[in-house]
């Protein structure tokens, strides 16, 4: 087996009395398209710092690409590609230039970064702004330029850190789609991000991470087929009525959960459970059986309540 | 055998490792590109105003020189020429080192991006300062050029050096005002601020207009921890020698050189804070 590219043991990251990060473990193999899930203030972006070799851990062990991110910085974040929550390209920049500028930090010729940065403008389908201002360009373009960004020194690992926030639904699926190219090529992939969706989308394995600790780890299928059942099914009765139809309903199937708007049955067999409460004289207001997703996982994990 | 990933690593952070300052700076002449526009037209018109203004307008109504060099009286023109030229490079300063500053960490948010390549926080400062510096030497070389060209400079020699006394006094006045930028998380109009109450005063009672001496003395302590007045004195020197009176030029230099390399520490341990954090 070949060895992995990032190894953290007992990772660890504490900021005063906060412990940000609880001593979680994982490893990510070379190749491999890794998430971090976790709702806002798990640990993820903490995460991320000590990997992309900006954020000292407090304690544990850390190998990124078989160095010590504490020693080894700049020859870590010189096989690294990082797209940051928050764009920062230059603005006084045009398109072309800020690939160029960036490349150089990395202290490749001018004349390379050259053609890297043509390459990548194909590659992030922004042939046609090359010369625009930075400013000009919509989100969606912004960061696939920040994304062909994190690509000029062909990096090792390519780090997101929630790379579709606020992106329109186009937006995301064209991202989604280069990134998905990249993944085929081979890049390692480590991206955080709050929409299962594009967990589901893009990666081999997640690890769900709350209040600093790892929850669950394993590939979307597994997960659901672990914390979750085949499908789901779910009943409106209207608001008051949905608690005393859940009670009645209680022995048809392992877990119940009732939401004020709505009550969730999670089974195997989603018609056959909807039958069944059919012929217990229930008639909810609405009926749905959809197959068990991983936002079903991540909900049980972390909880329902909103954490702002 | 191919290279382990460690080696692949080393190879390709040797060059960031030793360069990596003036990749920054590379980047931030490319942005000042920008407003290189500004850059020019300010270098150039500035000292043509203040030259035409003072050495045609206000020179006109003294009628006695008011300074003197080592060889007596000098021209009101030769005395006022080396502080202006000073001034400018610490109006360099107060552009590059405050609002540019604060853009990089909080509102372009390039600094974060340059933290993420292999270059570390202390090149990022000093990236900065080389840009600056080479900002300040191009303003300051016009400067010196257009008062030669209106007959300010007593020797035309040793005068030569003044932009580079310039620079000296544009760092000694913006790494301590880079170390404050690097600071703020918020602007809340303290760069007006500055400019306002410190950069104004300094200008104003540096000995800039009238030597310091003629100063009631309980303002000259103004002019002592001026880099204005200490870099004007410098190319005073430089220009028409000193008179007898006048503070060693060791001791200008001195003062110059602690106050830039204070600002610098300051700076530099600004940035690695404020770019590991968290």
């Amino acid at each position: 087996m070949t060895a992995p590219v990032i190894a953290a043991h007992g990772l660890t990251k504490r900021f005063g009395d906060f412990t940000a990060v609880d001593g979680i473990d994982f490893e990510v193999p070379p190749g491999e398209s890794f998430g971090l899930l976790g709702p806002n203030g798990a640990g993820k972006s903490t995460t991320m710092r000590m990997i992309g070799a900006v954020s000292q851990r407090t304690a544990g062990d850390l190998s990124v690409l078989g160095l010590d991110p504490d020693s080894h910085g700049p020859e870590i974040r010189s096989l690294l590609g990082v797209v940051p929550q928050e764009d920062n390209l230059d603005t006084e920049l045009r398109v072309r230039d800020n690939l160029i500028v960036y490349g150089r930090y990395f202290g490749i010729p001018r004349s390379v970064c050259a053609t890297r940065a043509d390459e990548l403008l194909g590659f992030a389908q922004l042939e046609e702004k090359r010369n625009a201002k930075v400013d000009d360009l919509s989100g969606g373009m912004k960061r696939r330029l920040t994304i062909a960004r994190a690509l000029i020194n062909e990096p090792r690992i390519l780090m997101l850190d929630e790379p579709t926030t606020g992106l329109d639904p186009q937006a995301r699926h064209v991202l989604w789609d280069r990134l998905f190219r990249l993944k085929e090529r081979g890049t390692t992939l480590v991206l955080t991000t709050h929409y299962m969706d594009e967990a589901e989308q893009l990666c081999d394995r997640i690890v769900v991470v709350d209040k600093g600790r790892i929850m669950a780890e394993g590939s979307p299928s597994a997960l659901i087929r672990q914390y979750s059942t085949r499908e789901v099914v779910e009943l409106r009765f209207g608001s008051e009525r949905n608690a005393d139809a859940a009670v009645q309903m209680a022995g048809l199937v392992e877990r119940i959960e009732v939401l004020p708007d709505r009550v969730l049955l999670y089974a195997e067999d989603g018609e056959a459970v909807l039958e069944r409460v059919t012929d217990l004289g229930l008639h909810p207001t609405t009926s749905l059986v959809r197959r068990s997703s991983l936002e079903d996982v991540f909900l049980r994990l972390t909880g329902r309540s909103l954490i702002e | 055998m191919t290279a382990t990933l460690p080696e692949v690593a080393t190879a390709a952070a040797a060059r960031p490792r030793r360069f990596g300052a003036w990749y920054i700076a590379e980047h931030q002449l490319r942005g000042m590109k920008a407003y290189g526009w500004t850059i020019v037209v300010g270098s150039v018109g500035n000292p043509l105003l203040y030259l035409l203004g003072i050495g045609l307008g206000l020179a006109a109504f003294l009628d006695q020189p008011i300074a003197s060099g080592a060889d007596g009286l000098v021209d009101y023109v030769w005395f006022v020429a080396p502080a202006l030229l000073a001034t400018a490079a610490v109006t360099v300063a107060m552009d590059e080192f405050t609002f540019v500053i604060m853009a990089g960490f909080k509102w372009r948010r390039i600094f974060w991006g340059m933290n993420a390549s292999p270059i570390a926080p202390p090149q990022i400062a000093a990236g900065l300062v080389i840009s600056v510096v080479l900002r300040m030497l191009f303003t300051c070389t016009v400067y010196y050029l257009l008062i030669l060209a209106f007959g300010a400079v007593g020797d035309p020699l040793t005068g030569a050096l003044m932009p580079l006394v310039g620079v000296l006094g544009g760092l000694a006045f913006g790494l301590p005002l880079m170390a404050f930028s690097a600071g703020l998380t918020e602007d809340k109009g303290q760069f007006a601020l500055v400019n306002r109450f410190i950069f104004t005063p300094l200008f104003l009672f540096s000995g800039t207009f009238f030597p310091l001496a003629t100063l009631p003395t309980w303002l000259q302590w103004i002019g002592w921890i001026s880099p204005i007045w200490h870099a004007s004195e410098i190319g005073r020197a430089l220009s028409y020698g000193s008179p007898p009176d006048a503070w060693p030029v060791g001791w200008h230099l001195a003062i110059l050189v602690v106050l830039a390399v204070v600002g610098w520490v300051l700076a530099r341990r600004m940035f690695v804070r404020r770019l590991r954090a968290g």
